[in-house]
């Protein structure tokens, strides 16, 4: 293991306004690092800030053979854009100047099956569309995956499933992944870092020793309620 | 038919194909409003062209290039206050052409076109245009496509959205411009939204979509050339309505 991804005093202003502040944290490579916090912690504009996306002051270091996949939060898409899978990851292959036999791998990676792949993007579930909006990210083979509330719009066996495949990936192709998640439950079972995000940082560490309950009535303004009986939770290797 | 009615005739069939091709996009981006106000900005271009006595491509290309320029601007801010901007340049840019023709005649070949004498810059120009605007969108189609499905997603494959939206502006633009001759600042906008509709309703895959749409498109010049000729009527709006009856027909064929 070797430092992946290295922040320090990371502040990130929208419309003149702090939403990131003073954020320091590293990552080592094959970590799974899940950010946690309350609505408008600044948690998406954290990874976008990671993807290069926003700007900042302070400094962001990934490792120089970092390749970044990104799954962003639910997307709006407009149901009857006449778009498939299909050419959504073919545009991105073509657009890359990637070999034509990425798109068959990353749909297999994904979960999907080959039948899928001409289904209009508005014609999908919302675990349909999960998976193709990894499979959008896989493409291009990254090493890390960033996961903006991968299951926001899944139900709860849906959501099982997509976080089962995020660890088979991670596992597989030796991923590291940053997940923002309101799941608590996932933090424990798969997480090995977790990073609490109030504009700053208000914990970061393993789970276990991290997520002590006056951390989370800190973080969340209050008990959470399903904090012990998850705490058990046998963790993944 | 004569050998000037012919090469008009060319001109005007490349110009639709490349109409339709860009209006499937436009379509799919949602900026159909926004583009159609914007051929209404090669009005007051018009007006200065006859007042400078200058190629009229001239002045409408300075003024609809001004246009794209403006209106890009306006679409990265995402307030209300975009559509109302849009308003009141649509409105302002036909008034002030308006005052800037003068001449009735004059006004009503801006605003409606009409074949006239088209020399042979005109007609190579034409070409060409058409000829650039299919070629870059083929070219910019797979970026486009990403964008159209999720511009964050886009910035993070590490396409300039906001170069990538200039450049459709622009081939927009050039679109319409090729099409002012002989469809007039008003109706330029038509062949590129209603073919566009048409095809929308009647495909279901993304190529089949672009390709219906280009054929929809060259059809309405087709037979709107051949319907004005044999009834004597203007050949823009002829056009238009060809086109419109299509997008009806498209309607039709949905509820059956």
């Amino acid at each position: 293991m070797f430092r992946f991804l290295g922040v320090e005093n990371l502040t990130v202003s929208l419309d003149g306004e702090a939403v990131i502040k003073d954020l320091s944290f590293e990552l080592n490579q094959g970590e799974n690092l899940a950010i946690i916090g309350p609505n408008g912690s600044g948690k998406t504009v954290l990874l976008k800030t990671l993807l290069g996306l926003l700007p900042y002051q302070g400094e962001i270091k990934w490792a120089e053979n970092v390749r970044l996949g990104y799954v962003p939060q639910k997307i709006d898409a407009d149901r009857h854009l006449p778009i498939t899978i299909q050419n959504l990851l073919s545009a991105k292959v073509r657009a890359l100047g990637l070999p034509f036999s990425e798109v068959a791998r990353a749909i297999t990676s994904a979960g999907l099956t080959e039948k899928i792949q001409k289904t209009p993007v508005g014609h999908l579930s919302g675990g349909q569309f999960q998976r193709a909006l990894i499979a959008f990210a896989l493409l291009g083979h990254p090493n890390v995956l960033l996961l903006d509330e991968p299951t926001a719009s899944i139900d709860e066996p849906g959501e099982a499933q997509i976080y089962e495949l995020i660890h088979e990936l991670q596992d597989k192709e030796d991923m590291t992944v940053i997940l923002v998640s309101h799941d608590l439950s996932f933090v424990y079972r798969y997480a090995t870092k977790v990073l609490c995000l109030n504009k700053i940082n208000i914990c970061f560490g393993a789970p276990e020793e991290t997520l002590t309950p006056s951390v989370l009535e800190n973080l969340y303004g209050g008990p959470r309620k399903y904090y012990h009986h998850i705490h058990n939770g046998n963790k993944h290797a | 038919m004569t050998i000037g009615e012919i090469y008009s005739l060319i001109l005007a069939i490349s110009g639709a194909a490349a109409a339709g091709v860009i209006g499937s996009f436009a379509l799919m981006k949602r900026t159909v409003i926004a583009g159609d106000v914007m051929s209404h900005i090669a009005i007051p271009g018009l007006g200065l062209a006859v007042i400078w006595s200058i190629n009229p491509l001239v002045g409408g290309g300075a003024t609809l290039l001004l246009g794209s320029m403006l209106i890009w601007h306006l679409e990265k801010k995402t307030t209300l206050s975009t559509e109302a901007a849009i308003g009141v340049i649509f409105a302002s840019s036909v008034a002030l052409g308006a005052l800037l023709i003068g001449s009735n005649e004059e006004l009503i070949d801006a605003l409606f076109g009409g074949f006239g004498s088209i020399s042979a810059p005109e007609f190579a120009f034409g070409i060409a245009a058409s000829v650039a605007v299919i070629v870059a969108i083929w070219m910019l189609k797979d970026k486009l496509i990403i964008g159209l499905f999720s511009p964050e997603l886009a910035s993070a494959t590490k396409i300039n959205v906001g170069l990538l939206n200039l450049w459709f502006l622009l081939l927009f633009s050039l679109t319409i411009l090729s099409g002012l001759r002989f469809l007039g600042a008003l109706l330029a906008g038509a062949l590129i939204i209603v073919p566009a509709s048409a095809a929308r309703q009647l495909t279901h895959s993304l190529g089949a979509f672009i390709f219906t749409s280009a054929l929809l498109s060259v059809l309405s010049v087709v037979f709107g050339f051949l319907i004005s000729r044999a009834y004597n009527l203007d050949l823009g709006p002829t056009v238009v309505v060809v086109a419109a009856g299509f997008f009806a027909l498209s309607l039709l064929k949905k509820k059956v």
